[in-house]
């Protein structure tokens, strides 16, 4: 087994919120908290769960666009979470991001050609006639005419927009590629094309993929393996067979009923979840997801479960699976 | 055996691609019979413009009198053979004096509307862009700059450096510096918030290439407006300020003195004295509203077909 190309370990990105005058902080949004995960050379790794679990500031903050509070992020080893702007430059190239608007991640008064060919300038990689035959073999890469390196965004659809901010994505030979929700803009025949597409490229360059998605169809048809995030935190984890056969945490269990079955004849038990995802600003004590479980206990409301392997290549972090956490840091055994 | 060529495949999308610029066969020529047909309006006032900038520079061939020239015979005469639009109260023959006065007014409106639009750029994308510290002393900068009379600021420059045409244009200036300042920095706020922003950091453009490249052309729009509208307002000023004594010193012609000391006294008996240089001012202000109408489409790939 190879290195991994990205490694995150206890990411943690807070967000103080500021009121008043003279801008005191009045509280924390914790968006991130505590993530670890590995992306392994070829693998798609898809980060799933509800909309302001903190998925997006992750995908961001793995990719150095937002600074994280704590934790460390490593490129192929190499520990990039603290570089500044001009160190962090040369692992921008095997770094890149495609990102969920197709309408606003495209600047309106740019030519196609010139926004694909602009990390190819910026890097100083080539220029001139060598540059265009470059965007051009790109453009053919992603499905797109060559001849279209002239027109200018708003005369694409949608998913040709998606095909553009792919090809700009490739530009650099990246060896990962964070897709923050790449096709939950466009329409679902659309959709198809575009995660094949991903696919393809995975294929014939060994890319990796870190998958920020909501869309479980989609995650299950992309992933290798699959991350399940609540509240800032990743609650399960583990190959995309073990999530969708077999969840353990009672979240991705409720997740996974959620999703329409073709077959309107097939039941199955319903498990629907009560109230609202807590406030990432006040999260609960003990288990994020204590207020809305099924299966809720005693320690779920004090102690902190550990993220660990519950089942073989199967982690999760729950109290079902034996009571193993800390309660105000402080390490609790199964005496519990 | 045609179809297998290799080079007949790269050749024809390339054609398209070069006739999609608007270049290549077409050439200069189709260029401009293509920017006439679609914004006849931009051509007119590029007509007019042009006409105005050219008789400003080749004032000396196409005129015969000095435009300085006094002659008391010919005081308040109207419009006459020799002179087509007649002379002023010292007999001064009018149509030199608005083709000389081209040069200054020309000078005053483009250069003072310049000038506003380059400071009130660099301060609302830096202050839009970076945010922060420098956000909060750019803003207090522009208050000041906004807080200022035109007025007091010209008196106080033409009396410290002493009446020019350089001070007009300066003192024209600053009052347009805030307003570009402002409306560049609303839209650059909207903008930095943008996934293409953030794409280009995700490539590791800089902050400055950033801003400069992706942020700026895409807040000009409303300032071409701005700019147009102010570039008649500034030849305006320049007249009020030229009256007081304050702009260009006297017996040098402008449009706008031309018609403010003339206009209360002989509107009514001698009208060729203010409805020359007010037809001038009206037309090139008509004319930059025409021509900026049409940049701004030009410059909006979204309004191109």
């Amino acid at each position: 087994m190879s290195a991994p190309v990205l490694e995150v370990s206890a990411l943690k990105k807070h967000f103080p919120v500021r009121k008043g005058l003279l801008r005191r902080s009045t509280g924390t949004v914790y968006a991130v908290d505590g993530v670890s995960f590995n992306v392994m050379p070829g693998e798609t790794l898809s980060l799933v769960g509800e909309s302001g679990c903190g998925k997006s500031t992750l995908a961001r903050t793995a990719m150095r666009l937002i600074e994280p509070t704590s934790g460390s992020i490593r490129l192929d080893g190499k520990d990039v979470t603290r570089l500044s702007r001009r160190a962090m430059q040369p692992y921008r190239r095997e770094l890149q991001m495609i990102f969920q608007d197709p309408f606003s991640s495209l600047n309106p008064r740019m030519k196609a050609g010139d926004i694909v060919g602009e990390p190819l300038r910026v890097h100083e990689l080539s220029r001139g006639q060598e540059a265009r035959a470059r965007v051009a073999a790109l453009f053919e890469q992603v499905g797109l005419r060559p001849a279209q390196m002239q027109s200018f965004p708003h005369e694409f659809s949608g998913g040709q927009r998606q095909r553009i901010s792919i090809a700009r994505a490739l530009a650099l030979e990246p060896k990962l590629i964070i897709a923050d929700e790449p096709v939950s803009a466009l329409d679902v025949s659309i959709q198809a094309q575009v995660i094949n597409l991903l696919m393809d490229l995975q294929q014939q360059r060994g890319l990796s993929y870190l998958f920020v998605a909501h869309d479980l169809a989609v995650v299950e048809h992309i992933s290798h393996r699959v991350a399940v995030m609540y509240l800032g935190k990743i609650v399960e984890q583990a190959d995309k067979r073990k999530v969708f056969g077999n969840p353990l945490h009672p979240y991705t269990q409720a997740l996974l009923s959620a999703v329409p079955l073709p077959n309107p004849k097939l039941k199955r038990e319903k498990r629907i979840l009560e109230g609202d995802v807590p406030s990432p600003m006040n999260p609960p004590s003990g288990c994020p997801f204590h207020t809305r479980c099924p299966h809720v206990f005693e320690p779920c409301r004090s102690v902190v479960p550990a993220f660990r392997e519950v089942a073989p290549g199967h982690e999760a972090a729950c109290h079902l699976y034996g009571v193993i956490g800390s309660e105000n840091g402080i390490a609790q055994g199964e005496s519990l | 055996m045609a179809i297998s060529e290799p080079g007949a495949e790269v050749a024809e999308p390339f054609a398209v691609e070069l006739k999609r610029a608007g270049l290549g066969a077409t050439g200069l020529r189709g260029g401009i019979g293509h920017f006439v047909r679609r914004h006849p309006l931009g051509a007119a006032g590029t007509i007019i413009m042009g006409v105005f900038v050219l008789g400003a520079l080749l004032a000396d061939l196409i005129t015969i009198y000095d435009p300085l020239q006094t002659d008391s015979a010919l005081s308040l005469a109207p419009p006459n053979a020799a002179h087509w639009m007649g002379a002023d109260f010292m007999g001064r023959d009018i149509y030199s004096r608005i083709v000389y006065g081209a040069r200054i007014s020309l000078a005053v409106g483009i250069g003072s509307t310049l000038l506003g639009c380059i400071f009130g750029a660099a301060i609302g994308l830096s202050s839009g862009y970076l945010g922060g510290w420098v956000d909060l002393i750019a803003q207090r900068v522009i208050d000041i700059l906004q807080a200022l009379p035109l007025l007091v600021l010209a008196l106080v420059m033409a009396a410290a450096l002493g009446p020019s045409l350089r001070n007009t244009i300066i003192a024209i200036a600053i009052p347009l510096i805030p307003s570009v300042a402002r409306v560049i920095r609303s839209n650059t706020l909207a903008l930095r918030e943008l996934p293409f922003v953030e794409a280009a950091r995700a490539i590791g453009m800089s902050e400055f290439r950033i801003a400069v490249r992706h942020v700026l052309p895409n807040t000009l729009a409303p300032v071409i407006v701005l700019a147009t509208a102010q570039l008649g307002a500034a030849i305006l000023t320049e007249a009020s300020l030229s009256f007081l004594g304050l702009g260009i010193p006297e017996p040098y012609p402008s449009w706008g003195r031309m018609l403010s000391e003339s206009a209360a006294e002989y509107v009514r008996t001698a009208p060729w004295l203010v409805i020359f240089p007010g037809a001038a001012i009206s037309l090139t202000v008509f004319g930059t509203n025409l021509l900026g109408d049409a940049l701004r489409d030009i410059l909006d790939p979204r309004q191109r077909s």
